[in-house]
């Protein structure tokens, strides 16, 4: 198991020292230029293959990559599986290449792309690392039973427990029991793939839009299909609004059902990606003066950057599980959890009477 | 700007892959990890109790010591007390039967020495009837001797004798 991590790690840190200055990249059209911008939305945007550094010229150097599987599928050629390699600098395979990492045909049709990017190879690793970690610790307690934790058991109960207790009981209440498992998902899920994103060559995967797009439309299903009568019943009806300001609280409510996932996808999109972008920016500064007196600089503001990275990466994670889990609540709560605000529109009786 | 344009193909894998390391984490470790973590909490809960009452317990075993001493020492008064009593009354009764028995010999002895004095009296009496009768005998003997005293006693006598 640590072995396994060990491995892990010394893959995704294998190219610290050379993966930073990739700085030009293979769109810039002019190589004696360096655009900082181009370089850092390459950086944390997706790409075809696994990138990790070049040695020597952008045209004749050694470049360290991966190639990742291609899978496309067009509606006149059917699935097609080949090797990113084949579309490597522009080349045309099969009809196909790509224009600023996006796949396209050449004759125009519809390509759809279900390439194993590397966003997506990183997803698959860090699935796997949570598979590993999360079946050692629960084997942990299957060996120790309700003895004392041991291990990497020892590390993650407290924040196993944390999660259950003050996000997911404080949140949630009574019914909390049901959306541990999501809780506890998303919470690692955002967590290791943060610190994955922070690793040399790692991937942007937190900071990609279509990922946290896909954690907040889940949170919005879950809330949606745990919500109550009650829950429908504030929306519809918000007690101690009068009658007559309903046509506008309707719409501004059913926004704010809208909203609040928008927010999480948002808020993680935006935290982890500008991390990315301004430690990106401070490395480029190297770039911009040519000059490796700037390095000093660069190197004390990155790594100040990187450590509140890595605080950003759990806080992220912790804020977007604490916000599903008040919107899980939200949905769940029971009428007379809700009554403590607005005293009445209707006289000066409490709303409800118990 | 493409960073902020979902691609199709991540959404779907992200979809796929996380659908998938949630049911598997949620089988394989959230559930368990979660019915340890429970199962645990529940046993400390219960020691706890446990210990409050193996106290509660305790308090009460002692406060039945206390009890139970005490209620010893109320009988070993009571049996000293009820000891003394008796020893007291035997002691009374013992006293009470001495002087009677000596009363008794006493009353006894008096009877006795009556008696003896009633038949040292009889015998007094007896010895001194027959005392005077043989002096009597002896004197008349020597009186019979003489004939004008005779004479003279029995006229003496008849003088004192009234005929009525």
């Amino acid at each position: 198991m640590k072995r396994l991590l060990l491995a892990l790690l010394c893959f995704l840190s294998f190219s610290v020292y050379a993966n930073e200055p990739t700085a030009t990249t293979e769109e810039a059209t002019d190589k004696k230029a360096f655009s900082p911008g181009e370089m850092i939305l390459h950086h944390i945007g997706d790409s075809h293959e696994w990138h990790f550094a070049t040695l020597g010229d952008e045209e004749h150097g050694t470049h360290f990559t991966i190639p990742l599987p291609v899978i496309a599928y067009r509606s006149a050629q059917g699935l097609q599986v080949f090797s990113s390699s084949k579309l490597a600098e522009g080349k045309v395979y099969e009809g196909l290449k790509l224009e600023h990492e996006h796949l396209v045909s050449e004759d125009g049709s519809k390509v759809y792309d279900f390439s194993i990017t590397k966003n997506v190879a990183s997803l698959l690793l860090s699935a796997a690392l949570l598979l590993i970690v999360f079946t050692a610790v629960a084997r942990g307690y299957a060996k120790r039973g309700s003895g004392a934790p041991k291990g990497i058991q020892s590390f993650f109960e407290p924040i196993i427990v944390f999660i259950r207790d003050e996000v997911a009981k404080k949140s949630i209440g009574p019914k909390y029991e049901r959306y541990m498992p999501y809780l506890l998902t998303v919470f690692f899920f955002i967590w290791f793939n943060n610190l994955m994103g922070l690793m040399p060559g790692g991937a942007n995967l937190t900071g990609n839009i279509a990922v946290t797009l896909t954690l907040a439309v889940l949170t919005l299903l879950i809330t949606l299909f745990s919500s109550n009568k009650n829950y429908w019943h504030h929306i519809f009806a918000t007690p101690g609004v009068p009658k007559p300001l309903l046509p506008i609280m309707i719409p501004v409510e059913l926004i704010g059902i809208v909203v609040k996932p928008f927010s999480l996808m948002v808020r993680l999109f935006a935290n982890i990606t500008a991390g990315h972008i301004v430690t990106l920016s401070f490395i480029s500064l190297i770039f911009i003066f040519q000059s490796i007196y700037v390095s000093p600089v660069s190197v004390a503001f990155g790594l100040f950057i990187n450590v509140l990275e890595l605080m950003v990466a759990i806080l992220q994670a912790y804020i977007f599980t604490l916000l599903t889990a008040m919107y899980i609540g939200g949905a769940v709560e029971e009428h007379h959890d809700a009554d403590y605000q607005m005293g009445g529109g209707d006289g000066a009786e409490p709303a409800h009477a118990h | 700007m493409s960073i902020v344009t979902p691609e199709l193909g991540l959404i779907f894998w992200q979809i796929f892959i996380f659908g998938i390391v949630l049911l598997l984490l949620r089988a394989f470790a959230w559930k368990p990890i979660l019915a340890s973590l429970k199962e645990r909490e529940s046993s400390i809960e219960g020691a706890l109790r446990m210990a409050d009452q193996a106290k509660l317990e305790m308090q009460e075993l002692k406060a039945g010591n206390e009890k139970l001493l005490a209620e010893a020492r109320m009988e070993r008064d009571r049996i000293l007390k009820e000891a003394t009593d008796v020893s007291n009354q035997l002691i009374e009764q013992a006293k009470n039967k001495a002087t009677e028995e000596g009363s008794r010999m006493i009353m006894q002895a008096r009877e006795a020495i009556q008696n003896e004095k009633n038949s040292a009296l009889a015998e007094v009496k007896n010895t001194a009837a027959k005392l005077s009768i043989d002096i009597a005998e002896r004197i008349l003997r020597r009186e019979l001797a003489d004939q004008p005293a005779q004479q003279q006693l029995v006229d003496s006598y008849l003088q004192e004798v009234k005929l009525n």
